[in-house]
């Protein structure tokens, strides 16, 4: 672990000595320090597949919000794809994941199904909570997503609980705890980070960091602004992790799950990622500039280097991928539909579900 | 195929909005998330992206356009390959009729109102013939009901501030340790709203966690997990995911530990969907009801007294005692008066009953057990019977589980009432700590009584 305090340490020095730009720096050399391994065609296939599924379904359901079929509040993940792809890649059937309620890519690279997670935002009977729970409350015990959850900063212990469970039944799961740099100044989080080395539980919280929570930079919010560094007052190791290249994500997912799964006990990784929408979709995001959007976007897109890097290595010819883009059209567009025809939730279950029988 | 582009409604609220500006031009090839146009409404300005990749065939309506209603086409868009011209050809006034845009999903205009469940509590287990009964404190009750559920159920753990080596802060968890291991009987830091989260989401993963507050006014700080996250995730997932958790510990006032020690949150929980309430008073009813609890697949909000800990009751010599949640007892019978209460409230009752009795007035006391769900129909029995009621709680009286039943009562048995439904309750300041002014912050006996005449009529 020490090549990764490296970086954390000079920067400790460097903002004593408040030279923020180069702050900056060392940040992006510290990330950029491991060489990334690379891919093979298939997990590059992979790759591209499940995070352009992610993409579309989200532009398709600001779409569908835009027509009104959407309702509240609906938080988009796009530019993020990298992080949850990645993460997912590195873990095993079985394993959990919970998050806070930017969480539909969460679902699909969760192997959710897409129509299922659609009809649950227009609030259908067919979505995955029958229409009770909308974009920031969806589960399924089944694919191990455990929500879903609109309080910033609540998976915290929710994760550290599931990872609780865990130990308690003396199996070799994981679970991925995800939040966002919002949540990371939420007290629940370090009473979370306290007990999970107290207890050594097999949890890694991935912090994504897309560098605003809502309107507020993490300069603005943040007295430091290495989240990868948060646990270091109880013990628990991070690192910065570039969010943006999904290789990177999966290597270090590989490296901390199995060092959880081996009863190491917790981690966090810091993904540094971006969203290109406003935190919802009536945020219209006056915050930040436009170039600094466009730049992301052309310089990092996460699934643009995928597929930059297919054609180049002779992965997948042009006609493949619109090939792999139709297929994944056509999965969202069936979403899209099945989320306009299925019918709203019975008004008889509007008394269903507060107690279980 | 051509596709239209609809002018994007920003938020549930916007109807219409000005086209600003277009940042492409007819025969523009645009991709899947590229930036077309802006627009503006009252509040901001916003991009419209492309969702769809293809050539811009026709922009429909011109930059500068005010007033563009939302689900109007603003332009259409052509596949690959497509033929421009042809696509080019809607109607020339972008002023299309409602029913030409995709319907927004209507709500009815007046939805008939589904009927509200009525939940029907089981009655007590008959005690056997010849079954002895043995005094017990509720505080060895409790810990028997945790440790005679815990031998069932592997998944059952006890955690929480003091609960295992210190052996509970008011010893309620006394000998756990000794006999389950630190496995199943886990000291917690201080740290309620984090090992309340945990709590619920072992409780997610399907463990049975018995999370103990040293007492329930710091539970304040964990309450966002107990409403948010256990409370309303079965409802959120839609029934997928239930929370089968008990939280309990000691509720309501103690002795001389002033205002921020010393409150009843029955009327708190008791408010939230999703939550089972229980507030018992004699041993019996403590360990009946917290081995239901404990089995109860649903979230459970258990309230102790800790004046009522060290207190004995006589328990049936019965081998597996459980009570069913949600039904009340009637504690003494009576014809003149119904009194309602709980947990420590009862001893006033009891003891006014008493004193009433001398006086020729047999009151009727009803023991709650369960706040939610509320057995009304106990209640609303008992006052037809007596055609009066009186409900006594230490809890302040705004908004209390008395004047949920006073309204309860006014509405369903008005016409048997032959006085007002009225409320003996603590008196609504913050605790103070002086002796002589803690005793005028809680109700007495004295009060109860006062209040049962008064609605006799009597002197």
């Amino acid at each position: 672990m020490s090549d990764e305090r490296v970086g954390a340490a000079r920067l400790q020095d460097i903002e004593q000595d408040g030279v923020a730009a180069e702050v900056a720096n060392i940040v992006e050399s510290a990330v950029q320090a491991p060489p990334v391994p690379e891919f093979t065609e298939e997990e590059e296939r992979k790759a591209y597949r499940d995070m352009l599924l992610i993409r579309r379904f989200e532009e398709k359901a600001g779409q569908l919000y835009g027509m009104g079929f959407i309702g509240g509040f609906c938080h988009l993940y796009i530019g993020q794809e990298a992080v949850v792809t990645g993460m997912q890649m590195a873990i095993k059937e079985g394993d959990q994941v919970i998050t806070t309620y930017r969480d539909h890519g969460h679902m699909l690279a969760c192997g959710m199904d897409p129509k299922g997670v659609m009809a649950e935002l227009t609030g259908r009977r067919g979505g995955y909570s029958k229409g009770k729970g909308g974009s920031m409350h969806m589960f399924s015990v089944e694919a191990n997503f455990y929500g879903g959850h609109g309080i910033v900063g609540a998976s915290a212990p929710l994760g550290t609980g599931l990872a609780f469970a865990n130990k308690y039944r003396s199996n070799d799961h994981v679970c991925l705890t995800y939040f966002g740099d919002g949540s990371a100044n939420q007290g629940q989080v370090y009473e979370s980070f306290n007990m999970a080395k107290l207890w050594d539980l097999p949890v890694i919280y991935v912090i994504e960091n897309n560098k605003y929570a809502m309107g507020t930079s993490i300069e603005r919010a943040s007295s430091t602004t290495d989240l990868s560094q948060r646990g270091s007052s109880f013990g628990i190791p991070g690192e910065q992790v570039d969010g943006m290249d999904v290789r990177a994500v999966k290597a270090a997912g590989d490296k901390v799950v199995k060092r959880a799964r081996d009863g190491d006990g917790p981690y966090i990784l810091e993904m540094l990622t971006y969203r290109y929408r406003g935190h919802s979709m009536s945020d219209p995001a006056k915050y930040r500039t436009k170039e600094e959007v466009q730049k992301m976007r052309t310089e990092s897109d996460p699934i643009e280097q995928v597929r930059a890097r297919m054609l180049e290595k002779g992965y997948a010819q042009e006609d493949e991928l619109k090939d792999i883009d139709k297929e994944v059209r056509a999965i969202v567009n069936e979403a899209a539909e099945f989320s306009q025809s299925d019918p709203e939730p019975d008004t008889s279950e509007l008394f269903t579900d507060v107690l279980k029988a | 195929m051509a596709t239209e582009v609809l002018m994007p409604a920003l938020s549930p609220t916007m109807e219409e909005g000005k086209l600003a500006k277009w940042l492409v031009s007819e025969g523009d090839e645009v991709q899947s998330g590229d930036v077309i146009a802006e627009i503006e409404t009252d509040k901001a300005t916003m991009e419209v992206e492309a969702v769809d990749e293809g050539k811009i065939a026709k922009i429909l309506v011109a930059e500068g356009t005010e007033g563009v209603k939302v689900n109007t086409p603003i332009a259409v868009i052509a596949e690959e390959g497509e033929d421009v011209s042809a696509a080019a050809a809607p109607a020339a006034a972008p002023e299309p009729a409602a029913s030409d845009a995709p319907a927004a999903p209507q709500a009815p205009a007046t939805p008939a109102q589904p009927e509200a469940p009525v939940s029907v509590a089981a009655t007590d287990p008959e005690i056997p013939a010849g079954a002895q009964t043995t005094p017990v404190t509720v505080r060895e009750a409790l810990r028997d009901a945790m440790a005679e559920e815990m031998r069932r159920d592997e998944d059952i753990f006890v955690m929480g501030e003091e609960v295992a080596e210190y052996q509970g802060a008011y010893k309620v968890t006394q000998g756990l340790l000794d006999e389950f291991g630190d496995r199943r009987v886990i000291d917690t830091p201080i740290t309620e709203h984090g090992f309340c989260g945990v709590g619920v989401g072992a409780a997610f993963a399907g463990l049975k966690p018995i999370v103990e507050f040293m007492t329930w006014n710091f539970a304040m700080q964990a309450i966002d997990h107990i409403i948010n996250s256990a409370a309303k995730t079965l409802y959120m997932s839609g029934g997928q995911m239930g929370c089968p958790i008990v939280f309990r510990g000691p509720n309501g006032a103690a002795a001389r530990v002033a205002a921020q020690h010393s409150q009843c949150f029955s009327a708190w929980y008791a408010h939230v969907p999703g939550l089972k309430v229980i507030a018992p008073y004699t041993a019996s009813d403590a360990k009946g009801l917290l081995k239901s609890a404990i089995r109860d697949p649903n979230p459970v909000i258990f309230l102790e007294n800790e004046i009522l800990y060290g207190q004995s009751f006589d328990l049936p010599d019965v081998d597996d005692w459980v009570l069913p949640i949600g039904k009340a007892r009637i504690a003494r019978e009576g014809s003149d008066v119904t009194i309602v209460s709980f947990s420590r409230g009862m001893a006033y009752c009891l003891d006014a009953a008493d004193v009433l009795a001398g006086e020729g007035i047999n009151a009727e006391v009803i023991d709650l057990r369960t706040l939610r769900p509320l057995d009304m129909a106990t209640i609303i029995e008992s006052v037809k019977k007596t055609n009066r009621i009186v409900t006594v709680e230490e809890a302040w009286p705004t908004c209390s589980v008395g004047s949920e039943i006073c309204a309860a009562v006014t509405r369903e048995a008005f016409d048997y009432l032959d006085a007002p439904p009225t409320q003996v309750s603590g008196a609504d300041v913050p605790m103070p700590y002086a002796a002589n002014l803690e005793i005028l912050a809680l109700p007495s006996a004295g009060q109860v009584a006062d209040a049962a005449r008064a609605v006799c009529y009597a002197k």
